[in-house]
């Protein structure tokens, strides 16, 4: 404990800047890398092989559902969205979006969700329920490989900003902004692990820590609580803003989802 | 969910790879819940693998086997036959699928 | 020297409670109890399955990577030099550890047909040890190797 306080005493003595935002730094664009470059060469190996990566496990259970026609009746996601009509190949490197209809950012879950009661009259998912989870990962998985590109013009310019903030926000008992770790110390070493640019791009993905398949919110919410910070809750507009904000930042950078992380 | 890796041919003689993971947490009975209530254990103590009905390969586990068990094993192909690979938790519930291996 | 991990295992479990209970948020992890198992443990675990049968040294290779970055999932293969023939194969491999709450990982049960003493799985690592394999070989001998892990900390303790 007094380790880990020393380490936050450290860190914002590093930042420079008493207020209530870290200084607003950024990583070279020709310097960003995901997370992958950081983890152990075994966990690497993990998420490149296509049957042993346990995300695969979420991935089949999405593409169960996304073809199925539910209970009620209702069309199959798969009726709308085949390879000749509407294609979801690619999309999810686009996420999140501003939706017409509500004038709101949403991500792939939201979509999903609203989808579902739009099209299909069927209740949402529960947010890490296993269907949410493998419908989100099915539609990544299209997107595998597909540089990170996302539209901020327009409405999405206040989520953006709003997900910036955050960003750059100190927060928590530890009074630490994300950009402190992930701008100002990544490659650095903190405990045993190397600290990572804090990119979206694995994920869903499986976590070790979690031993299951978890969103980018629920994340989120782990470096919340890290730094002794209130966690917000899934699909909250303020991390909906941050995954945009995420993305932005990560641009370029491949998908990899269903990813593996420690 | 269950995923397996096995091949659809071989031919007689010949060693071939397979390889089983299944979705279960194997929750070990040591950690704790929100409440701090300890979380019961609930784990996959067996898994089988027959072939031609003949068990090859047997694995019996303990929470120390990691979430989302992934094996990897072997077999000899000998004639065209299923292989089936089975999981049993301590509960006595049973799940299984079956590969179809042609031999030439 | 387990006496040194085993206080070094006390502290962090302290740590963890200090840090659970200020963060309101779900305990989770594998260290959570007190009580681990010894290396004697694993001695004991081998004395159940084979009694005092003398245990050879070699023909098992541990395959482990050098660092585990979380102890939750660590992949591990086992290979035993057998001829997996009908009169000379591997009817038996144990996984062990010296240090996890229970000594015995895994038992998987091997026959001719196998063609090939060569498994993997992924397993949980409480912490750096050397996990020991024995195999069983269809005369009744017994043989054992080792594989040992560096299993880091992480730098966020979440819960």
């Amino acid at each position: 404990m007094r380790r880990l306080v020393a380490l936050a005493l450290l860190l914002s003595a590093c930042g420079g800047q008493s207020g209530e935002y870290a200084q607003q730094s950024q990583i070279p664009p020709e310097a960003i890398q995901s997370g992958y470059t950081f983890l152990q060469p075994e966990t690497q190996a993990l998420q490149d092989d296509d049957f042993a990566n346990p995300g695969f496990l979420w991935v089949d259970k999405g593409e169960t559902l996304f073809n199925q026609i539910p209970e009620t009746g209702a069309p199959a996601c798969a009726s709308c969205h085949a390879a000749d009509n509407r294609p979801l190949s690619g999309v999810a490197a686009h996420y999140p979006v501003m939706d017409e209809e509500t004038g709101k950012l949403m991500n792939i879950e939201a979509r999903i969700n609203a989808c579902r009661e739009r099209h299909q009259d069927l209740a949402p998912l529960d947010h890490e329920s296993d269907a949410l989870l493998g419908l989100t990962a099915y539609v990544a998985s299209l997107a595998r490989g597909v540089p990170i590109s996302v539209n901020i013009d327009g409405p999405a310019r206040n989520y953006y900003e709003a997900g910036k903030d955050y960003f750059f926000l100190r927060k928590g008992q530890f009074n630490l902004a994300c950009s402190q770790c992930h701008n100002d110390n990544w490659g650095k070493k903190l405990r045993g692990d190397t600290i990572s640019q804090g990119h979206g791009n694995a994920f869903p993905a499986y976590r070790m820590e979690w031993q299951t398949f978890g969103s980018l919110h629920r994340r989120l919410r782990d470096c919340d609580s890290g730094i002794r910070a209130e966690p917000l809750d899934y699909g909250s507009a303020t991390y909906m803003a941050v995954e945009l904000y995420l993305a932005k930042r990560a641009e370029g950078l491949a998908m990899e989802s269903p990813g593996v992380r420690r | 969910m269950i995923r397996i890796s096995a091949p659809d041919t071989a031919t007689a003689g010949e060693i071939i790879e397979l390889k089983a993971m299944i979705q279960h947490p194997m929750e070990t009975g040591y950690r704790r819940d929100s409440k701090g209530e300890t979380i019961p254990r609930n784990i996959i103590k067996q898994f089988r693998c027959t072939y031609d009905g003949n068990i090859i390969f047997e694995g019996e586990f303990f929470p120390g086997i990691a979430a989302n068990p992934f094996l990897t094993f072997h077999a000899r192909a000998t004639r065209t036959a299923m292989i089936e690979f089975s999981w049993t938790d301590q509960h006595g519930e049973r799940w299984s699928e079956e590969r179809l291996l042609t031999v030439s | 020297m387990q006496t040194g991990h085993k206080k070094q295992t006390r502290q962090l479990l302290t740590r963890r409670a200090i840090l659970a209970s200020t963060a309101a948020v779900a305990v989770g992890s594998f260290l959570a109890p007190a009580a681990f198992a010894t290396p004697e443990d694993a001695d004991q675990a081998i004395r159940e399955l084979f009694g005092d049968r003398p245990i050879n040294e070699g023909r098992v290779t541990v395959t482990l990577p050098p660092i585990a970055e979380n102890g939750n999932s660590v992949p591990v293969g086992v290979t035993v030099t057998s001829p997996m023939s009908e009169d000379d194969y591997v009817k038996q491999i144990v996984i062990l550890s010296p240090r996890n709450p229970i000594a015995t990982i895994a038992r998987f049960q091997l026959g001719p047909h196998a063609g090939r003493a060569d498994i993997s799985t992924r397993v949980r690592m409480a912490g750096t040890q050397t996990l020991r394999v024995v195999a069983e070989m269809s005369d009744g001998t017994l043989w054992s190797g080792t594989g040992s892990t560096y299993v880091t900390l992480a730098a966020c303790i979440i819960g």
